[in-house]
């Protein structure tokens, strides 16, 4: 049995000095990251970065408060929209914009909790489905969102700081995450996302002892859609040009990807589960170009598929790993750290 | 004032009366259990209690104010706590965050301070500390020490039982519905379940609506006695009137077929 000194013990940040030593293992490394990397893995970073919030996001939904989303992209779409366009309209500064943006996507996310409150499972996701398609329509048909064309990023100025390489916005991108990532895991530490955990296990229940599901679920879906418009006017910077095409339904699955291998209502596997998709999805772009694996795929899609086929091998190669990850490991990454954990516990014996 | 009232409650589901015309007050301080066969329509009573079903027709009174028709957590808030037939315990959450749950309606955390919880010095800090110390006095009530840390989902039956009870007592009610409490327990967990109703009763002064099924424990510990049937009251009373009424000794013991002894 473990012993605990005191009540507090329960949801303290850090648990022991291990912890904390970690902790700042972890904060120097992402500190000095830029300089130990070459140029192009910052971008990687920064991409893995803005993952992690949406992933974060999406399992305080999915994982913890049980409901599902499929228009994740969405939220996303619509971060990066607002804090574009209020920078560029409205003048306004960039953190405020983001701020301001992502409190827009909190607010459809209320409105999208709405229909969850009398819809479950698959019901719901269709109907987050249908949200994640409308607004990439409406996005692409209004000349106000610059239509199909898409927008460009608007000089990026936090302050007195000017930020202009990947490596400006990393050191931006990363105090954001971590803060975000602690919120989180407060959040769910303490009373209203007990809440959300009592939703998931036994709503019936939770009623009863007072949780008002009406207001709680569409909570759950506001804090979820705030990240994930965060993490799209961040989002939108790094690629410094935004259009429809890219809030695609792909993009809200991917999301729920990350969520489910990393592991499902914990915030270490929404990282880790984010990290590992994001990097995978960019280096299986360049599939083709790894030495006698590329070729041989080329052939094997040569002679077996059309010549198109080639183009998106890398979908085919993503989706055979997660079936893979799924088959042997259900709980995801989260799964196999348990175990691991568990081995190192009694080892030797 | 009348504590409890239900008066002429009915309820139907697809045509079938699942309670027709139910009505009976509870004293406060009482234990008062409602007996039947299975299917009589008692755990339906409870739900239109607590508001899980909005019945038909009929009222619900708690305190002289008019309950049926509000939510599930509004009636929480009033000060009725319940807890299940077939257990609803929040499996993947320790006995300990089940307890906390309970706390819900007592604490004031919302999003912005559970989020800003840095050290225990903080509002939310401060908060989880205050109502751990009571959900402690409640495990020490109920003997759960060994099961504080665990994840109540793989908890024995009659442990889990007791966390539910415990979760119950966690909400401060005044008034406590209990849905079977001892259904499938052993012998010894019934004595002991027996015992902290008493206690509920005698020390914290709670009231408790009770189902049961096993006779002997209802006619031990309850001051009141509604027997119900096929959604229809037959009687109710003290336990020894009840005990002798000649249509509950028929749904408990089947009808004598009327052609004399043997």
């Amino acid at each position: 049995m473990d012993m605990k000194r005191s009540y507090y013990e329960d949801v303290q940040l850090f648990t022991s000095g291990v912890v904390v030593f970690w902790f700042v293992a972890l904060l120097l490394f992402l500190g000095l990251l830029p300089f130990l990397f070459k140029n192009y893995y910052v971008y990687v970073a920064n991409y893995m970065a803005i993952n992690v919030i949406v992933a974060l996001g999406l399992n305080l939904l999915v994982g913890y408060t049980g409901q599902i989303s499929l228009g994740h992209a969405g939220f996303f779409a619509i971060g990066a929209y607002g804090t574009v366009i209020l920078m560029t309209l409205l003048r306004c500064p960039f953190l405020l914009a983001l701020l301001a943006a992502a409190l827009i996507a909190a607010l459809f996310g209320f409105f999208l909790g709405l229909p969850a409150l009398r819809l479950e499972g698959p019901y719901l996701a269709i109907a987050t489905l249908g949200f994640g398609l409308t607004i990439t329509q409406v996005i692409g048909r209004s000349e106000f969102f610059g239509g199909r064309q898409g927008l460009h990023t608007p000089e990026l100025w936090v302050g007195p700081w000017h930020l202009t390489t990947d490596r400006d916005f990393y050191y931006l991108l990363i105090p954001i995450t971590v803060m975000l990532t602690v919120a989180a895991r407060n959040l769910i530490k303490t009373r209203v996302g007990r809440a959300f955990i009592a939703i998931r296990e036994a709503d019936i229940a939770a009623a009863t002892m007072g949780v008002n599901l009406v207001f709680y679920k569409t909570l759950a879906f506001a804090v979820s859609a705030f990240y994930a418009g965060v993490g799209g006017g961040l989002y939108a910077f790094v690629l410094r040009f935004i259009e429809p095409e890219i809030f695609t339904l792909l993009m809200s699955i991917m999301f729920l990807a990350m969520v489910i291998v990393g592991g499902i209502g914990s915030i270490m596997g929404s990282i880790v589960g984010a990290c590992l998709l994001s990097w995978m999805d960019l280096q299986l772009r360049n599939i083709l170009s790894i030495p006698y694996l590329g070729d041989w795929l080329e052939t094997l899609s040569q002679s077996y598929f059309s010549i198109t086929g080639v183009s998106n091998i890398q979908y085919i190669v993503f989706g055979l790993i997660l079936i893979l990850i799924m088959l042997f490991e259900p709980l995801g990454i989260l799964g196999i750290w348990l175990r691991t954990k568990r081995y190192w516990k009694t080892w030797p014996f | 004032m009348s504590f409890f009232k239900v008066c002429n409650l009915s309820i139907s589901f697809g045509g079938l009366a699942a309670l027709n015309d139910v009505s009976f007050e509870v004293q406060k301080g009482q234990i008062f259990a409602i007996i039947g066969p299975n299917g009589a329509g008692k755990t339906t009573l409870f739900n239109c209690i607590n508001g899980i079903y909005t019945p038909d027709e009929g009222e619900v009174f708690f305190k002289d104010q008019k309950i049926n028709g509000l939510r599930p957590d509004r009636i929480a808030r009033l000060g009725i706590a319940r807890t299940f037939q077939n257990i609803e315990l929040f499996n993947h959450m320790n006995t300990m965050e089940n307890l906390m749950l309970g706390r819900h309606l007592h604490m004031k955390s919302n999003l912005f301070r559970g989020v800003g919880m840095w050290g225990p010095h903080s509002f939310a800090g401060q908060e989880e500390i205050a109502h751990r110390r009571k959900v402690e006095e409640i495990i020490d009530f109920l003997g759960l020490q060994s099961a504080r840390n665990q994840p109540v989902g793989g908890l024995p039956y009659g442990t889990q039982k007791q966390i539910e009870l415990g979760r119950a007592l966690a909400s401060e009610p005044e008034f406590l519905l209990l849905d079977e409490p001892c259904a499938g327990m052993n012998a010894e967990e019934k004595q002991d379940m027996i015992f902290w109703i008493k206690d509920i009763q005698d020390e914290l002064g709670i009231t408790i609506l009770l189902i049961e099924h096993d006779m002997n424990m209802v006619m031990d510990i309850s001051d009141h006695i509604l027997a119900i049937n096929f959604g229809g009251m037959i009687t109710e009373g003290t336990p020894s009137d009840v005990q002798k009424h000649p249509e509950v000794l028929k749904a408990y013991l089947g009808e004598e077929d009327g052609e004399g002894s043997a």
